[in-house]
C-alpha cells in the first residue's frame, strides 16, 4: 500500500509536474495559485492515526480530476484518454484464471464502509463501500445513488469473457474506463485484495447471487 | 453542565433509531419523505438549546489569566455585538489581518481578551472539554443569527482569495479513495445510503448546508459546529485531519457561505 502510493506519487511528479500544475494555476481565481494553495494545504492538516500527510500528495489522475475546468477543456478529452490508458496498465487480472469467489462474502464486503479513515487502525478490515453509492441486492433498501444500480447485473449481461473482464477492471481500477469516475480504485490502491475482488465479482455475476434474483 | 444534554441526546437517539428503522421497513420508497417527517418531529425538542444556553454563560463568564468575559469580543459588527454576526462570517478582520470564521474568531478573543493560551483548544480532540466549550460558544453565536439572511462581502481582497482557495479545496482529490468534497457534493439529488447530499456549488444546496450548522447530531448525541462537520467529511474522505480553525477550514466555509448568500440562518439545527 505504502509503496504503491509512493510510486504513484513519483510517477505523478514525472508526468504532471509541469503540464497540469501550469494548467491548474490558470483554472482558479486570483490568489488561489499553486504556491498559495500548497501553503494552505501544508499548514491546514495534521497526521491522525493511519491518515498520514502523504495522503495529500496527488498522483496524475487525482491532479487532473481536481481541476474540473481542465477536464472540461478542449484538451481534456485527450488527457482523460491518456489517464485511462495509464490506469488500465495497473490492472492485475486473476492469477489463477478464476473470476468468481463467494457471493455471500461479496455481499458482506459490499455492506462495509469501514477502513482507512483516521479513526480506523491498520487492522481494521477495509470494506468495499459499494452500497454507499450503488443499489445491489434488492433486499437492501439503504443504498446510495452516486453510482448506477447494479441490481440484476449478471442477469442482464451474462457471464461472457468480455463482461467479466470489464467488471474486474472496473473494480480493480475504476479510472481505467472513466478517468474521473467518482469510484475509488479498489484494487490499485490496495483497498481490497484479489480474493475480495472475486467475491464482489460473484456478487455481481453468480446466478445464485441475490443480485440476480 | 454537559450531563443533561448528553442524557437527553441518548434518549432521543434511541427513540430516533426505533422510529427511523420502523419507518424505512414500513414505507420503502417513501423513506426519504418519512425521514423528513422524523426530522421535523425532532425539531420541537432540539437539545441544541441547552448548548446555546451554556454558550451564552461561557460568553458572559469571567475566565482566563485576565479574568475577563468574551462580551467585548468583536465578531465583525463591533465589540460585543452578537446579533446577526454569524450570518456575515467568515469575514476579514483588520486586527488579525486574516479572514476568520466564528470559531477562529472566538479563539482570537479568548487569547486577546482572556489571555488564554488557545493552542490546547486547537489541539484537543473533538469530544473534549475544550471543544465542548467552543461548540457551546459557537452554538450560542450562531443562534444569535437565527432568521438572519447570509451575506458575504467579497470586497476585501483577502476574502476573495479565501473564497477562491476554498473553491479549489472543494475539488481537491487525494488519499486512498481519490475523494474530494466534490465526489459526494457536486451532483444534484444524490445520496450516500439513505442520506441525501446537498449539491454544494448551488445556492440552494450550500444554503441548506451552511444555515443548518452548528447542529445537534441525534445519532451521536453531540453538538457539532461547522469545524467538526468539515473535519468529519475529511475523515470519511480518508484525508488526514484538518487543523481546527486553519485556513483550509476557513477557506471552505468562505466558499460555502458566499455560495449560500441570501439563504436564512436556521441554527442551531438538528440532524439524524
Amino acid at each position: 500500500m505504502k509503496s504503491t502510493m509512493k510510486s504513484i506519487v513519483f510517477a505523478a511528479s514525472l508526468v504532471c509536474a509541469s503540464g497540469i500544475a501550469f494548467a491548474a494555476d490558470k483554472s482558479w481565481g486570483s490568489g488561489a495559485d499553486d504556491v498559495a494553495f500548497q501553503a494552505m494545504l501544508k499548514s491546514g492538516f495534521r497526521e491522525k492515526g493511519i491518515a498520514k500527510l502523504t495522503r495529500l500528495d496527488q498522483d496524475a489522475t487525482q491532479a487532473f480530476c481536481s481541476d474540473p475546468q481542465l477536464v472540461a477543456s478542449k484538451d481534456g478529452a485527450a488527457m482523460a484518454a491518456k489517464i485511462e490508458a495509464e490506469n488500465m496498465k495497473t490492472v492485475k487480472w486473476p492469477t489463477d484464471g478464476v473470476w468468481l469467489g463467494s457471493h455471500a462474502a461479496g455481499e458482506a464486503l459490499a455492506q462495509s464502509g469501514r477502513g482507512l479513515t483516521s479513526t480506523d487502525t491498520a487492522d481494521t478490515p477495509n470494506g468495499g463501500n459499494c452500497y454507499n453509492c450503488h443499489q445491489i441486492s434488492k433486499k437492501e433498501i439503504s443504498y446510495g445513488t452516486i453510482g448506477p444500480s447494479l441490481y440484476n447485473y449478471g442477469k442482464n449481461r451474462g457471464n461472457g469473457e468480455d463482461a467479466l473482464r470489464y467488471a474486474w477492471a472496473k473494480i480493480y481500477n475504476a479510472k481505467a474506463s472513466n478517468a474521473c469516475s467518482n469510484m475509488p480504485r479498489a484494487g490499485h490502491m490496495g483497498i481490497i485484495n484479489e480474493k475480495q475482488i472475486k467475491d464482489l465479482m460473484a456478487l455481481l455475476f453468480d446466478p445464485a447471487s441475490p443480485v440476480n434474483q | 453542565m454537559m450531563k443533561q444534554p448528553q442524557v437527553i441526546g441518548a434518549v432521543l437517539a434511541l427513540i430516533g433509531f426505533a422510529a427511523f428503522t420502523g419507518v424505512i421497513r414500513a414505507e420503502g420508497d417513501n423513506s426519504i419523505e418519512s425521514i423528513e417527517k422524523y426530522r421535523e418531529a425532532l425539531r420541537d425538542g432540539n437539545p441544541a438549546e441547552l448548548y446555546e444556553a451554556q454558550g451564552e454563560e461561557l460568553w458572559k463568564k469571567k475566565a482566563g489569566p485576565k479574568n475577563a468575559s468574551l462580551e467585548a469580543c468583536d465578531l465583525g459588527l463591533g465589540a460585543g455585538v452578537t446579533a446577526g454576526a454569524y450570518a456575515q462570517m467568515p469575514r476579514y478582520f483588520k486586527d488579525t489581518d486574516r479572514v476568520q470564521d466564528a470559531e477562529s474568531r472566538l479563539l482570537t478573543c479568548m487569547s486577546t481578551l482572556q489571555g488564554i493560551d488557545t493552542a490546547k483548544y486547537v489541539a484537543a480532540a473533538w469530544a473534549s472539554p475544550e471543544k465542548d466549550e467552543l461548540n457551546a460558544l459557537v452554538t450560542f453565536i450562531s443562534g444569535e443569527s437565527k432568521g438572519v439572511k447570509v451575506t458575504m462581502a467579497l470586497d476585501h481582497p483577502k476574502t476573495k482569495v479565501m473564497y477562491e482557495l476554498g473553491k479549489r479545496m472543494f475539488y481537491y482529490q487525494g488519499g486512498t479513495h481519490d475523494f474530494s468534497c466534490a465526489s459526494c457534493h457536486a451532483q444534484e439529488g444524490m445520496r450516500i445510503r439513505l442520506q441525501e447530499l446537498p449539491y454544494l456549488p448551488s445556492q440552494k444546496g450550500a444554503g441548506v448546508a451552511w444555515t443548518s450548522w452548528p447542529a445537534y447530531r441525534v445519532s451521536a448525541g453531540q453538538m457539532w459546529g461547522m469545524q467538526w462537520r468539515l473535519a468529519d467529511c475529511f475523515r470519511q474522505q480518508r484525508f488526514p485531519e484538518p487543523i481546527y480553525a486553519s485556513d483550509v477550514t476557513v477557506a471552505l466555509s468562505t466558499y460555502l457561505a458566499a455560495t449560500a448568500a441570501g439563504a436564512t440562518m436556521d441554527t442551531p439545527g438538528i440532524k439524524r
